[in-house]
């Protein structure tokens, strides 16, 4: 489903590569951990994936497409198939939670008729029955990153990658934040996770990625966060 | 598509960034119905200019008898085969059309008419006082006037050449003029209306940026991220077209109400107004979608 090939990514004005050779693969309905401090080239490896970088070395190979040869035009096509769920939530705070959820599908010209069926069934999927006439302001945290989630997987797509979804949220509330992941996981959805939260990780046994300097220093299925922290 | 989605993004758009809207909108109907006055000068200068072509003569003024001129006096009165002389020369010109004689009487018949409400002019003019003339019609006024005056003047019994279209040569240029200061200072409203319209819809991809990322990120393709911005100038666009619109019709009357000091109809017919007004329907979508267009390229980017 993702296949990086000896990728490196060297940001122009830096000398240090914020991604060094990187090789690895990740298979259709993996649950991927991304671990390792901030600087480690966590958010590369995400933007190199939906083509908001490109790599200064290396090919990338994300559902089947090679992204070195995905014209500019193309890349909607390629984001349509990647769900994306960020720490600090990205809701527009003047739409409503179906509003918000329902933008994603508009903005890609999807008929009002599909709309309104899917989009109240991923507010149930993600636990917000009931609360789809609600503000983003009138929610708790958890609930507002629920509703991301359900932004990012209403289209259905291939991959879905969340950038540190539980870093404004307790401990408690994040439990539910990764049930939601985990069922939306076992619809088939690749799910790639960056993350500090070692409760989580540990908690989950999942297959770990560790990256430092920016290259792969630790790959392990089933894995825990680690033992240097 | 999803017309009524993007409306609805257009119409919060307009809504967020009013004061710049409004400001450009001001300055798109100032350009745009000067631009317009413009035009319908130069309308107005060609339509006087195609009526006055063909009433256009030159008057060859003859010597007479009281004629102070150096060679009029030297070589007194014109003489009859003189005369004859002078009318065949200009009617062996090319250039002429018709050669027609006004005596000494006739000229002054004339000046009684056109003194009438004039009594200190109307006394001093004398019937003898006012030579004699070949009224001179020529194929195309402006450009036969000056060979057919070399042709005459410096032969015996020529006094002077009066050519009418000198004097309206120089009233053109004059509406010329005018004409050109208006198109000019619409030229520099319209870099500043395209200066605003990059200006505008810069601050709104700017308050709208929230929900470009968001589009970008689920796969919204370009058109659709940029189609909502498009669209807002373009009605900017719109509305101060017809505020330009309203304005120029208003000009028109005001032109139209010239009427009364001109002895020949000025009136520009509605099909100018339409034609003008249309001219400047497409200027103002072309410079709206242009630069929206390029705009975005540059701060839209995927």
């Amino acid at each position: 489903m993702i296949h990086f090939e000896s990728v490196s990514k060297t940001y122009t004005n830096q000398s240090r590569p914020a991604l060094d050779s990187v090789n690895l693969d990740v298979e259709k309905g993996e649950f991927v951990f991304l671990v390792g401090p901030s600087g480690s080239g966590k958010s590369t490896f995400l933007r190199l994936i939906l083509r908001e970088e490109r790599p200064t070395d290396g090919r990338i190979y994300v559902a089947g497409r090679d992204l070195a040869r995905l014209t500019n035009w193309k890349v909607p096509q390629l984001r349509r198939r990647i769900g994306c769920v960020f720490q600090d939530f990205r809701l527009l705070p003047a739409k409503s939670v179906y509003q918000n959820i329902a933008f994603a599908l508009e903005v890609i010209g999807k008929p009002r008729r599909f709309i309104r069926k899917v989009v109240p069934e991923v507010i149930d999927l993600v636990g917000l029955e009931g609360k789809g006439d609600r503000m983003p302001d009138e929610l708790s945290g958890g609930e507002q990153q629920r509703v991301a989630m359900a932004r990012a997987f209403v289209n259905r797509p291939m991959i879905l990658l969340a950038d540190e979804p539980t870093g404004n949220i307790d401990p408690a509330t994040s439990i539910g934040i990764m049930k939601v992941l985990d069922r939306i996981n076992r619809t088939g959805t690749t799910v790639v996770m960056a993350t500090h939260d070692a409760a989580i990780v540990d908690s989950m046994r999942k297959r770990v990625i560790e990256l430092e300097y920016g290259k792969v220093v630790r790959d392990q299925s089933r894995g825990v966060y680690g033992q240097a922290y | 598509m999803r017309a009524q989605f993007v409306f609805g993004e257009v119409w919060i758009g307009l809504r967020r960034n009013l004061t710049m809207t409004a400001a450009l909108i001001v300055v798109v109907a100032i350009s745009l119905s000067l631009l317009g006055t413009g035009l319908l000068f130069v309308k107005q200068v060609d339509h006087t200019r195609s009526l006055w072509q063909s009433r256009l003569e030159l008057s060859v003024y003859l010597c007479s008898a009281v004629n102070p001129d150096q060679h009029c006096a030297k070589n007194g009165p014109v003489t009859a085969s003189e005369r004859s002389q002078i009318q065949s020369t200009l009617l062996r010109l090319p250039q002429v059309v018709s050669v027609k004689y006004q005596t000494q009487a006739q000229a002054y018949q004339q000046a009684k008419h056109l003194f009438q409400d004039e009594p200190v002019m109307l006394n001093f003019v004398q019937p003898g006082d006012l030579p004699a003339s070949f009224e001179v019609k020529m194929k195309n006024a402006q450009a036969d006037a000056v060979p057919v005056t070399g042709a005459v003047l410096g032969q015996p019994g020529v006094d002077s050449v009066g050519d009418d279209a000198a004097i309206l040569t120089k009233f053109y240029a004059l509406l010329g003029g005018a004409r050109d200061a208006v198109i000019v200072v619409a030229i520099i409203l319209i870099v500043a209306a395209i200066l605003l319209v990059a200006n505008t819809i810069r601050l709104s991809a700017f308050n709208r940026r929230r929900e470009t990322a968001i589009m970008r990120l689920v796969g919204a393709s370009n058109f659709y991220v940029q189609l909502p911005f498009l669209v807002e100038g373009m009605i900017a666009g719109l509305v101060g077209w017809l505020i330009a619109t309203a304005l120029l019709a208003g000009a028109k009357a005001g032109l139209d109400g010239l009427q009364q000091y001109f002895p020949f109809p000025v009136e520009l017919s509605v099909g100018d107004l339409v034609e003008v007004v249309l001219v400047t329907m497409l200027i103002a979508l072309a410079l709206c979608g242009a630069t929206s267009f390029l705009t975005l390229r540059r701060y839209l980017r995927v």
